[in-house]
C-alpha cells in the first residue's frame, strides 16, 4: 500500500539483519578491507620502466629501509575505491539539508571547466606572458565579487573559510597597527552564535576575544554591543545572515557604533548565499567578509574540501590585502608577488603561490551560468525553500526565537522532544534510515539541542514535501513514546551502526599496524 | 534556470503555504534602503555552450606543461596522474559529500583518511599523521605555532633553503602573533650555519630538504643539536616523490614533518587547491592541528572510522583551539591517496629513481652548454643554474621559443642579489626531446 508519493503508508519494523549473510555483505553493501589488509609492496599499478643505471647525486642520503606502502593493480584499486564511494551520502543521493554548509547542487559543466588544460595544467611561476588567460579569470573573478558585494578589492588567496577569517583579521589588525593603536586595540568581540572559526581565528593572532551575549530573539542589539565598545576594541565578527537563521535587523546601528568607536565590523561571510543579489555587505558597512565559495558558488566540498576564501574589503582596509593580487602592466596581466613592488601596504602572504585557482574557474563557471538573474533567484528560491520547511513544522517543532521567517536556514530548538527520551542526536540518526542525510545539530551553540536545516535552492517542492511528510512521521514517533527504539537504536539501515566516539577518543588508533603475527614473521 | 527546480506556480503555492505575498517579505529583516531593488549590474544567466565557450576562450590563452618542455618546479611539479584517480575522485559519493560528521553514512571518507594518514605517517617515518592542510606552506605556519605551544618558547629559526613564499607565509602568521623569526640568507651552497642559531630560546628550527635549490639536506646534526636544547626540528618538503628514495625525516630525528602533497594525484592548477601532509610524534598529538581519523567500532561490533580527538578543534574549543582550520583539502587528500595506492612502494620508488635519474641526465647535458654552471653537488629532481645573463630574461626568452626551462631565483627573492640563478626541476614526464629542445634553445639565448 503506497502513499501518494510513493510511500509505504505506514512505518516498517526498525528490526535488521533477519538473514545474515556467510560473508557480512549485504548485496550491494559490500564490506571492503583497508588497502593494507589487501595490497602488497611489490604490487603497482602504474607501469614505468625502470632508469638505465646513473650515478646518483644525493651525497650518500639514499633511503635504506623499507616504507611499508602496499600497492593495488587498477582493477583492485578502482573496486577498492568504488566500494568505499558506496558508503558515503552525498548531494546527489539525496537531501543534504546541513545547516550553515550549503549543500547545493555541484554542476558538472564547472568540473569540466576547471580541468581544461589553461587553467588545470598550468604552473603558478610561469611567465606571466604564459599565463594571460589564468589572470584574466582571477581578474574577472574578482570583479564579480567586488561587484555583488559594493566593496573595494578583494583579496583573493585564502585557501577556505577560516583561512579568510584569517586574512580579514590581519588586515585590520594591520590597519589598527598603522594607526598606532596596535598595543591597545586587542579586543575583538564575537556573538555567542558564531562559528567556532571565529573566536580561534581572532584568539590565533593575540587578539581577546569578548562574547557578544546572546537575545532570546536570535538577534545581536545594538546596545549590548555599544556596552562593549571601546578605545581597546579592534573589531567586532558579526556573522550575517546570522547561524540562526536570521538576518542581523540591527546590521546598520551596529556597524555605525563600530565605526564611531573607531573599530572594524568584520563579517562571517558564511551564509552570504541567502542575500546575493539582494543585499550588499558594502551598502550594510562591513570592512571586511570572507566568501566561502565552496557554499555560495557551490564548488564541490569533496569530502572536506578544499575550499576556497576570497575577503572582501574596505575601502579602509583595501591598502592592506595580501600579496600576491592581479594588476595590469604594460597592457599585460601581472601578479604583484611582493610587498615592495605593491603600490599600497600588503601585510604580508596567506599562502604560498596565488590560491585555489581549480575553484576560482568553478565560482566563475557558477556565476555565469546563473548571471545576475539566476543568483537572484538562488537566493530567493533557498529562503523561500527554507521558510517552506519552517511553515509545514512549526506546528510540531519548537522554534527558539519564536515563528518568524528566516533566511536560507530554520532553526529549531529540542523543546519539543522534552520527556520524550530522544535527542537531537537520535532524531538525526533515525534520518538517515529514512535515507536523509540530518541536518546540523547542536550549532549554534546558544540554542538547545539545536537542528539547523538549510534545505537550499537545489530542491524541489516534491522532493521538500517528501522531507516534511518524513520529518512530521518521525516526530510523532518520537513524541507518541512507543517507538522509542526507532531513534535511539538508529542506524539501524545505515553501512554502520551507531559508532562509538568516545572509544575513539579515549584511546586514538589514527592508523593502520600489521597484526602482532605479520609483524613478527616480517623479524 | 536548469539549475532551480522551482517553478512559478511552485512558488505560489509556497509563498501561501508560508502565509506572505511576496518572496521580498521573507527579506523584511534588511534594512528597507539597503534592499536591492533592480538587478546588480553583471551579465544575465547563460546557457552550457555560451560558458564554455567564454572559459575556454580564457584557458587558450595559456600555455599548458604537457604543451611544451616543461621544467618548472619550486614548489609545485609537472607529473604524470594516472587516468583512474581523476576519475574515481568525481564519483558523486566523493565529489559532493560534506566533511564526516555523521560517520554512520561518511564510513568511505573516514576509511580513505584513515588510509592516508597511515600512509603519510609511512612515508614521513613519524608516528601520526593528520588528515591534512590546505598546502604545504599553511602547514608550515601551523606546524611552527604548534612548536611553540608545545615548547611554551615563541622564537622560531627558519633555514634560509627554505621555499621563500613558505618564508612569507610563517613570518606574516608569526608577526601577527607576536612570534619571533629568525631567518639565514638564502645560500644556494646549502653552506648555512644554522646550528649557531640554537640555543634554549629556540621553539623550533625549520629546514627543507630537498632545499628550494635542490640540495639534499642532512637533518641528523640539526635534530641532535635542537633536542639538546629542548627546540623541535619542522623538517619541510615541497616534493613528496623524494620521499620515495631519500631517507625520511623521521628516521633522521625530525619532531614535526610537513610538506606539499601536489605531486601525487593532484595537477598544477596554477598553484592550488593542493594537499597539505602534517605529521609528528605521538607524544605531541593532542598539540596537533586539523582532523584526526580515528578506528573505533559501532553499536553491532564492527570495525569503523570516525573523526576523533576533536577536542583540540575550534568547533569545541573556540578561542582555546590548537587552529582555526575547518575545512581542509579532502578531495585532494583522496586523489593523493588513491594515486599512493595505485604506485604502492615498488611504483613510488621506481618513480622516484626515474626523476632522480632524469635530473641527473638533464644536468649533464646543461652543464655541457657555454655560460651555464649546475651548482649543486647533491639534488634530487630540482637543482639550480648559474648563468651568464639574467634568469628571468632568459626564462622569457626560452618561453617565446616554447620551452617553459624553470623559475629565476629573482622572482621568488628579488633585490637578493640572485638574478642570474635558475631553479630547474625534472620530472618523469620529460623525454629525450624535451631535454634536447632545452639544451638547443638554451644555447640560443644565451
Amino acid at each position: 500500500m503506497l502513499n501518494r508519493q510513493g510511500r509505504p503508508s505506514s512505518a516498517g519494523t526498525a528490526g535488521t539483519n533477519e538473514h545474515p549473510t556467510f560473508t557480512g555483505n549485504k548485496a550491494l553493501a559490500q564490506i571492503e578491507p583497508l588497502i593494507f589488509e589487501i595490497g602488497h609492496t611489490e604490487t603497482t599499478g602504474v607501469d614505468f620502466d625502470e632508469p638505465e643505471a646513473f650515478t646518483p647525486r644525493l651525497g650518500g642520503m639514499e633511503r635504506k629501509d623499507a616504507i611499508g606502502l602496499p600497492g593495488l593493480s587498477e582493477p583492485e584499486a578502482m573496486r577498492h575505491y568504488v566500494r568505499l564511494s558506496q558508503m558515503n551520502y552525498g548531494i546527489d543521493t539525496g537531501l543534504f539539508p546541513l545547516g550553515s554548509c550549503t549543500m547545493k547542487h555541484n554542476a558538472r559543466l564547472n568540473e569540466r571547466m576547471a580541468r581544461l588544460p589553461g587553467f588545470s595544467d598550468v604552473h603558478p611561476l610561469q611567465p606571466a606572458s604564459t599565463v594571460q588567460g589564468a589572470l584574466e579569470l582571477m581578474s574577472e573573478l574578482a570583479r564579480y565579487l567586488v561587484t555583488l558585494t559594493n566593496m573595494t578589492t578583494v583579496a583573493l588567496s585564502p585557501k577556505a573559510g577560516a583561512h579568510g577569517e584569517l586574512c580579514g583579521m590581519m588586515a585590520i589588525k594591520a590597519a589598527i597597527e598603522a594607526r598606532g593603536e596596535g598595543k591597545t586595540r586587542n579586543v575583538v568581540l564575537v556573538p555567542d552564535s558564531a562559528h567556532g572559526t571565529n573566536p580561534a581565528t581572532a584568539a590565533l593572532i593575540g587578539f581577546v576575544v569578548k562574547p557578544v551575549p546572546a537575545r532570546d530573539d536570535g538577534w545581536v542589539h545594538v546596545e549590548d554591543v555599544k556596552k562593549l565598545l571601546g578605545p581597546d576594541v579592534a573589531a567586532i565578527m558579526l556573522t550575517n545572515p546570522n547561524t540562526c537563521g536570521l538576518f542581523e535587523n540591527q546590521v546598520s546601528e551596529i556597524a555605525k557604533a563600530i565605526h564611531d568607536a573607531g573599530a572594524y565590523f568584520y563579517c562571517d561571510g558564511a551564509n552570504f548565499n541567502a542575500i546575493v543579489g539582494k543585499a550588499r555587505p558594502g551598502d550594510l558597512g562591513v570592512d571586511a567578509m570572507h566568501i566561502n565559495l565552496h557554499k555560495t558558488f557551490s564548488t564541490p566540498h569533496g569530502g572536506g574540501g578544499p575550499g576556497s576564501g576570497p575577503v572582501v574589503l574596505s575601502a579602509r582596509l583595501a591598502p592592506y590585502a595580501p600579496v600576491p593580487f592581479v594588476t595590469v602592466k604594460d597592457g599585460e596581466l601581472t601578479l604583484v608577488e611582493h610587498e615592495e613592488d605593491a603600490a599600497e601596504t600588503p601585510f604580508g602572504r596567506m599562502t604560498a603561490f596565488h590560491g585555489q585557482m581549480g575553484m576560482y574557474v568553478r565560482a566563475l563557471s557558477y556565476m555565469l551560468s546563473h548571471g545576475s538573474d539566476g543568483m537572484r533567484q538562488a537566493s530567493e528560491d533557498a529562503v523561500l525553500n527554507a521558510n517552506y520547511i519552517r511553515a509545514s513544522l512549526s506546528d510540531l517543532f519548537s522554534q527558539p526565537f519564536g515563528d518568524k521567517p528566516c533566511m536560507h536556514e530554520v532553526l529549531f530548538d529540542d523543546t519539543w522532544l522534552k520527556d520524550t527520551g530522544v535527542t537531537t542526536l537520535d532524531f538525526a540518526k533515525a534520518m538517515i534510515d529514512e535515507g536523509y542525510h540530518p541536518m546540523t545539530m547542536y550549532f549554534p551553540l546558544v540554542v538547545h539541542g539545536a537542528m539547523l536545516i538549510e534545505p537550499t535552492e537545489s530542491e524541489s517542492k516534491a522532493s521538500l514535501d517528501l522531507f516534511i511528510a518524513t520529518l512530521r512521521d518521525l516526530a510523532m514517533a518520537a513524541t507518541t513514546g512507543n517507538d522509542k527504539g526507532r531513534f535511539t537504536g538508529a542506524p539501524y539501515h545505515a553501512p554502520r551502526r551507531r559508532l562509538d566516539e568516545t572509544r575513539a577518543a579515549r584511546s586514538p588508533v589514527l592508523k593502520w599496524t600489521p597484526p602482532a603475527s605479520v609483524a613478527e614473521a616480517a623479524e | 534556470m536548469r539549475y532551480l527546480p522551482l517553478s512559478d506556480t511552485d512558488r505560489g503555492e509556497m509563498l501561501a503555504r508560508i502565509g506572505v505575498k511576496t518572496v521580498d517579505d521573507l527579506f523584511a529583516d534588511i534594512p528597507k534602503d539597503k534592499l536591492l531593488q533592480g538587478l546588480i549590474d553583471l551579465p544575465r544567466r547563460k546557457g552550457e555552450m555560451e560558458v564554455e565557450r567564454i572559459l575556454s576562450r580564457m584557458s587558450a590563452r595559456n600555455v599548458p606543461a604537457s604543451s611544451v618542455p616543461f621544467f618548472v618546479g619550486a614548489g609545485a611539479y609537472k607529473h604524470h596522474v594516472p587516468a583512474t584517480v581523476d576519475h574515481l575522485i568525481q564519483r558523486s559519493e566523493f565529489l559532493t559529500s560534506y566533511t564526516p560528521y555523521q560517520p554512520e553514512i561518511a564510513q568511505g571518507t573516514l576509511q580513505y583518511l584513515f588510509e592516508f594518514q597511515t600512509q603519510v605517517a609511512a612515508l614521513t617515518g613519524m608516528e601520526v599523521a593528520n588528515a591534512s592542510m590546505y598546502d604545504g606552506s599553511t602547514g608550515t605556519g601551523e606546524a611552527v605555532l604548534m612548536a611553540h605551544r608545545v615548547t611554551k618558547r615563541r622564537k622560531a629559526v627558519l633555514s634560509g633553503g627554505l621555499q621563500p613564499h613558505y618564508i612569507d607565509v610563517v613570518k606574516t602568521l608569526s608577526d601577527m602573533a607576536s612570534d619571533e623569526v629568525v631567518t639565514l640568507t638564502p645560500d644556494v651552497s646549502a653552506t648555512e650555519d644554522l646550528l649557531s642559531q640554537i640555543d634554549d630560546s629556540v621553539s623550533c628550527v625549520v629546514v627543507q630538504s630537498p632545499d628550494v635549490f635542490g640540495n639534499v639536506r642532512d637533518l641528523k646534526p640539526i635534530a641532535e643539536k635542537a633536542h639538546q636544547h629542548g627546540a623541535l626540528l619542522i623538517a619541510v618538503f615541497t616534493e613528496v616523490v623524494s620521499l620515495g628514495l631519500l631517507q625520511s625525516p623521521g628516521s633522521q630525528g625530525a619532531d614535526i614533518v610537513v610538506g606539499e602533497g601536489q605531486s601525487i594525484g593532484n595537477a598544477l592548477n596554477f598553484g592550488g587547491p593542493y594537499v597539505g601532509l602534517f605529521a609528528a610524534k605521538s607524544k605531541y598529538i593532542r598539540q596537533m592541528p586539523g582532523r584526526l581519523c580515528g578506528e573505533t567500532v559501532d553499536a553491532d561490533g564492527n570495525r569503523g572510522f570516525v573523526l576523533t580527538l576533536s577536542t583540540r578543534e575550534q568547533h569545541i574549543r573556540r578561542d582555546k583551539a590548537t587552529s582555526n582550520i575547518c575545512t581542509n583539502s579532502g578531495l585532494c587528500t583522496l586523489a593523493f591517496t588513491i594515486h599512493m595506492t595505485l604506485l604502492g612502494e615498488a611504483g613510488l620508488t621506481r618513480l622516484a629513481r626515474i626523476n632522480h635519474a632524469n635530473a641527473v641526465k638533464l644536468a649533464d647535458l646543461l652543464s655541457g652548454v657555454k655560460g651555464v654552471e649546475v651548482l649543486n653537488r647533491t639534488f634530487f629532481n630540482e637543482f639550480t643554474l648559474k648563468l651568464a645573463k639574467p634568469a628571468a630574461e632568459v626564462v622569457e626568452r626560452l618561453a617565446e621559443k616554447g620551452v617553459l626551462g624553470g623559475v629565476p631565483v629573482s622572482r621568488l627573492l628579488p633585490g637578493a642579489g640572485l638574478d642570474d640563478l635558475l631553479l630547474v626541476a625534472s620530472t618523469e614526464v620529460n623525454t629525450d626531446d624535451d631535454r634536447a629542445a632545452f639544451v638547443a634553445a638554451l644555447k640560443e639565448v644565451l
